[in-house]
């Protein structure tokens, strides 16, 4: 089952790899391949566009031959709904720059994380989220001088 | 003889306490500026440069120079300890140095990175004083073609850097391919791949690419386990937090391959030490007995590339003080600077100004000691970071990644492009895709195809110029040897089953 599941992974991405390659072929075409001066902005997409087409093309035709391998780990798809999770959680902090600066977007994903997807008691991921926030507050602006996403808060 | 008595006036001249001074404090400042993502050298000398114009030049190019190398010697360390690179040429030594960590040899992993930096910036200072002209003058016949084939040999790497499966790796090298043509072709400003934004119209900045896949798809990976809600290891005791003598045995090969092939890719212009990292570790993995451990936490794919990354800055000091020819952004600025101060680099430099020239190698070795003294004290307090728990050193990578991002460009377009690599760097390990083919691809992309076109701009469209020239002749003779090595594997293997069936 778990092999399976590889299988199926690999047939997708090769054939999602396979429409960027005619994507990239698609977008070549479009522009000058040989000019007067030389090869155009087309040439070298155009190849390594049509490189990823045979490609992707010979991982799909192989997944579909392979035979299943008991031996073999798959892919645990249920594990990664908290990386998914983590991944929107880092989307929305970085919308919110913006809104509310570094500091306090930083310390909301902090929050976030050692809170809900660790679940350690609140005290400590406050702690946690407070401590590294004015970490990097003293560190990055204040110490060397980089500037930082700055919020309606002024910091 | 000659040698030896400019050797001689240059340690006179770099052994003067403001000398040292200033050397020391480059290379500390070189450090931190290595460890730091995003603040790289070009950036930090750029800086630092109105400051200089105060100061005898000598001692100014010492502490510049001492930032340029310093700051290899940092990069190696937020690699091993996080698998954020510091700096471009430090993306191999996520490879094996983060690997080394998981297992608990993060002390081992930064020590022999140190001790490489130090053997291989050494070797590349030597390279410099005894055959800088001579290799100046062979590094001025290399043009298009011949970059094209190095560019070649380099890319074909991807085999060496392939996991289980060779088309997934050269389907992440292809994808770097095409992140490295996004944007304005310079032959003729046509706009590519941009998607109608004006942020795409530079390209994506290497940096934006390195940190999302490696370090932000590594805790997203690692995010997916919830009682992991402990430490990583970290051995107590200072001996075991350095390398063993077996770690320096296994490593003898990956010192020397790391220092010559280093120190000659930085002699040729444009090249730069991320190529010169990743052909010594393709070069470490191909020649090992135990090929199949790299990537799993191996010493000499940490020693290899660090070598190769600190021995390139020898070799850049070639083109840039003997010809004049800046083969990086680091050396365009210090080219730049020994301008301003009323230098003229060139074939005249070193009969002109020996004191200048005898006094930076001088302190070049100088400043290899200094930072190996500075670097190996400090491995046991570096290696403490690992005994953050996950819940707190998970948001702290991810803090440094976003920061290391947003000083490159100050873009929060670069922000959100950051978050749609760390996804795809998650994804590429969820899918069993290497990601190393996908930087070697991107770092590779733009200068392939500027050759490629040049090359072919050069000989009317005929392709014939790329093996019709000796030294790119060679050079794409040993990277189809590289491509084919996989099929000889194949028919090797078949081979082997076969002479067992028969004695069967």
């Amino acid at each position: 089952m778990e092999e399976k599941s590889y299988k199926t992974a690999d047939l997708w991405s090769g054939l999602a790899l396979a429409g960027l390659g005619v994507y990239i072929v698609v977008e070549a075409w479009q522009w000058e391949y040989l000019g007067p001066e030389g090869p155009g902005p087309g040439f070298f997409p155009l190849w390594y566009g049509i490189a990823m087409v045979g490609v992707s093309g010979a991982l799909v035709v192989s997944s579909a031959l392979r035979k299943l391998d008991a031996g073999c780990v798959g892919i645990e798809w249920r594990k990664a709904g908290r990386a998914f999770a983590v991944w929107v959680a880092l989307v929305v902090t970085v919308a919110s720059f913006k809104l509310l600066g570094f500091v306090a977007s930083f310390a909301l994903l902090t929050f976030f994380i050692v809170a809900v997807m660790y679940r350690r008691p609140v005290r400590i991921a406050a702690t946690v989220a407070g401590a590294g926030a004015v970490a990097f507050y003293l560190l990055f602006p204040l110490a060397l001088g980089v500037s930082l996403p700055v919020g309606v808060l002024g910091f | 003889m000659e040698i030896l008595s400019g050797l001689m006036q240059g340690f006179a001249v770099a052994l003067e306490p403001v000398n040292l001074f200033w050397c020391f404090a480059g290379v500390l400042l070189g450090t931190v500026v290595g460890i730091l993502p995003g603040l790289g050298p070009p950036a930090t000398i750029a800086m630092l440069l109105p400051l200089t114009f105060q100061m005898n030049p000598a001692s100014a190019m010492i502490m510049l120079a001492g930032i340029y190398y310093g700051a290899k010697y940092g990069g190696s360390t937020t690699s091993i300890l996080m698998n954020v690179p510091g700096e471009s040429a430090s993306v191999v030594t996520c490879l094996d140095g983060y690997q080394m960590a998981r297992k608990g040899r993060a002390g081992p992993a930064l020590g022999i990175a140190a001790i490489a930096s130090f053997i291989a910036g050494t070797v590349g200072v030597l390279g410099l004083m005894l055959v800088a002209p001579p290799l100046a003058k062979f590094a001025l016949s290399f043009s298009s073609p011949e970059y094209f084939a190095l560019m070649s040999l380099g890319l074909a790497m991807v085999v060496l850097l392939a996991g289980r499966s060779m088309a997934k790796a050269l389907l992440a090298a292809l994808v770097g391919l095409w992140i490295a043509t996004m944007g304005t072709d310079l032959f003729s400003s046509t706009s590519r791949f941009a998607f109608g934004r004006m942020e795409l119209l530079s390209g994506i900045d290497f940096v934006v690419v390195a940190i999302g896949v490696f370090a932000l798809g590594e805790v997203l990976s690692n995010m997916e386990e919830r009682e992991e809600a402990k430490p990583l290891p970290v051995p107590k005791g200072l001996r075991i937090l350095l390398p063993t003598l077996q770690d320096m045995k296994d490593c003898r090969f990956a010192f020397a391959n790391g220092s010559i092939v280093g120190f000659l890719v930085g002699v040729l212009p444009g090249a730069g030490s991320t190529i010169a990292s990743f052909l010594s570790y393709g070069i470490e993995k191909a020649v090992s007995r135990r090929r199949d451990q790299f990537g799993n936490g191996v010493v000499e794919g940490v020693a290899a590339p660090e070598g190769a990354n600190n021995s390139e800055t020898g070799g850049a000091l070639v083109p840039l003080l003997t010809l004049g020819i800046p083969g990086s952004g680091t050396t365009a600025i210090l080219l730049a600077a020994l301008v301003l101060w009323g230098f003229k680099p060139g074939p005249l430099f070193i009969p002109e100004h020996p004191a200048l020239f005898w006094g930076l190698v001088a302190s070049m070795y100088i400043g290899n000691v200094m930072l190996l003294v500075l670097n190996l004290p400090l491995v046991p307090l570096f290696a403490q970071v690992l005994r953050l728990p996950v819940y707190v050193l998970y948001p702290l990578i991810l803090g440094v990644s976003i920061v290391g991002v947003y000083t490159v460009s100050g873009s929060m377009f670069d922000l959100a492009l950051l978050i749609v690599f760390g996804l795809l760097g998650y994804l590429m390990r969820k899918l069993d895709y290497p990601s190393a083919p996908l930087i070697l691809g991107l770092v590779l992309g733009a200068g392939m195809e500027r050759a490629l076109r040049q090359s072919l701009m050069m000989s009317e469209g005929s392709l014939s110029i790329l093996v019709s020239r000796p030294i790119s002749a060679v050079l794409l003779s040993l990277a189809v040897l590289i491509l084919l090595i996989p099929l000889f594997s194949t028919v090797n293997a078949w081979r082997l089953q076969a002479v067992a069936q028969d004695d069967a």
